[in-house]
């Protein structure tokens, strides 16, 4: 999702018998659904791993403000502008709550920045796609926010306490997102253009994969996932939230009177689900590895906006020293 | 960031409420950390005062000194109301 692929460095599951006692202290107070807190015991790999995870999720959110920053300017009307300027300051506030919520684990900020500009942090695939029509910040806020409300709302219960409380907050702000994006769209489908109406399928048709995407890979019987799963920093398997996000999602397509470029995408009476076609993890794979269409150009954004930045941060704190100075 | 320092927020949601720790803010001094907190906090009414503290005044009681901390008020039921049993006839008090 907004952590695709991560890592906890396990090797096996540990069995209670296998664990000290500390360790099984803290299993048992994650399996009791009692929150582990920043001055906890913790072991090594939960803490590791909590950072990747965290780091990778809050890097998201703020990649994730440049394919919308690029209609920022060209929004059809004021009003839709302001709604996207709140929508994109929301993510910067996310990814902010986040990286505060990662520095309680004792990484550090820069540190975490500095690794994703090196490429050696990952961020969710799906920021790595260009934003090509207005229609796309529809598409994006209803269906790229819509996966990440899936996602999210399961983590409000993740076992870490900042996490948690990071997602309770942030919860609170996707549907926004979701519902400014879904309006979009409709607007363009009841109101708009035979061009308009087409600018909307063409969004579709090019974001309903890499969307699928963000879920990540079938969850393999590896120690990794089952080791996530056991300390609950993971707590539905990639496939569940993916199938939730489809049946969710297919009656609000069919309102607004579009398709999916999915042949196979069809409602299972049996299953109680829809069924849908074989997604191209070769693609996922490509993208992140740092080969999407727009990888370099993200990261080289992100780095110009740090380093534009320098004489301003520099500035603030020649000038708090200052009035320190003064006031001493 | 490493220049700047970091503040903890605490905001006042309603008149009559207590301040409540909401989180964190990295600024070069109070007066940019409480622009930064209403920026990062407050974006829909939600308080109506706001202070920022830096984090390194805060002193917090560790995880492993739970027990000299708060042992000593566990055997104190004495200090309930409910420990107190009174005949009905008393009705509610
Ligand atoms: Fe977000
Ligand atoms: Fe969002």
């Amino acid at each position: 999702m907004y952590a695709q692929l991560v890592e906890t460095g396990a090797k096996h599951v540990q069995s209670k018998d296998e664990m000290s006692p500390e360790e099984r202290e803290f299993q048992e107070k994650i399996d009791a659904e009692t929150k582990i807190e920043p001055k906890n015991w913790m072991p090594e790999g939960y803490r590791k791993t909590l950072i990747r995870q965290i780091s990778q999720h809050a890097h998201s959110e703020v990649v994730g403000m440049l394919p919308e920053g690029n209609w920022l300017t060209r929004a059809p009307t004021l009003k839709r502008k302001l709604q996207l300027a709140a929508k994109i300051q929301d993510e910067a506030g996310h990814g902010l709550y986040l990286y505060s919520a990662m520095e309680t684990l004792g990484a550090d900020r820069d540190e975490e920045i500095e690794k994703l500009h090196q490429g050696k942090a990952k961020y969710s695939s799906i920021f790595n796609y260009p934003t090509l029509n207005w229609a796309d910040m529809g598409a994006v806020g209803w269906l790229v926010d819509g996966a990440a409300i899936i996602n999210q709302v399961v983590l409000q219960r993740t076992s870490y306490g900042p996490y948690s409380r990071a997602m309770v907050r942030i919860c609170k702000e996707e549907s926004f997102h979701q519902r400014q994006g879904y309006q979009i769209l409709l607007d363009m489908m009841r109101e708009g253009t035979d061009e308009q109406k087409a600018m909307v399928q063409d969004a579709i048709n090019r974001l309903w994969w890499p969307t699928l995407m963000m879920f990540g890979p079938t969850d393999d019987e590896s120690p990794n996932s089952q080791q996530s799963m056991a300390w609950k920093i993971k707590r539905k398997s990639n496939d569940e939230l993916r199938q939730m996000f489809i049946d969710q999602t297919v009656p609000q397509l069919e309102l607004l009177g579009c398709t999916a470029p999915d042949p196979e995408l069809k409602w299972n009476e049996e299953t109680g689900h829809y069924d849908f076609g074989e997604i191209d993890w070769q693609e996922f794979y490509e993208v992140l590895k740092g080969n999407g269409p727009c990888n370099r150009e993200r990261i080289k954004t992100r780095k110009d906006a740090i380093d534009g930045g320098a004489w301003v941060r520099e500035a603030a704190a020649a000038y708090a020293q200052k009035q320190r100075a003064q006031a001493a | 960031m490493a220049e700047w320092s970091l503040f903890e927020v605490f905001v006042r949601s309603k008149h009559g409420l207590n301040h409540k720790h909401v989180g964190s803010v990295h600024a070069a001094d109070a007066e940019m950390a409480m622009e930064n907190a209403r920026d990062l906090y407050t974006r829909r009414n939600e308080g109506v005062s706001i202070w920022v503290v830096p984090s390194n005044s805060i002193t917090a009681s560790a995880s492993d000194e739970k027990e000299v901390l708060f042992d000593p008020s566990d055997d104190k039921v004495y200090r309930h109301a409910s420990f107190y049993q009174l005949p009905d006839e008393v009705g509610h008090m």
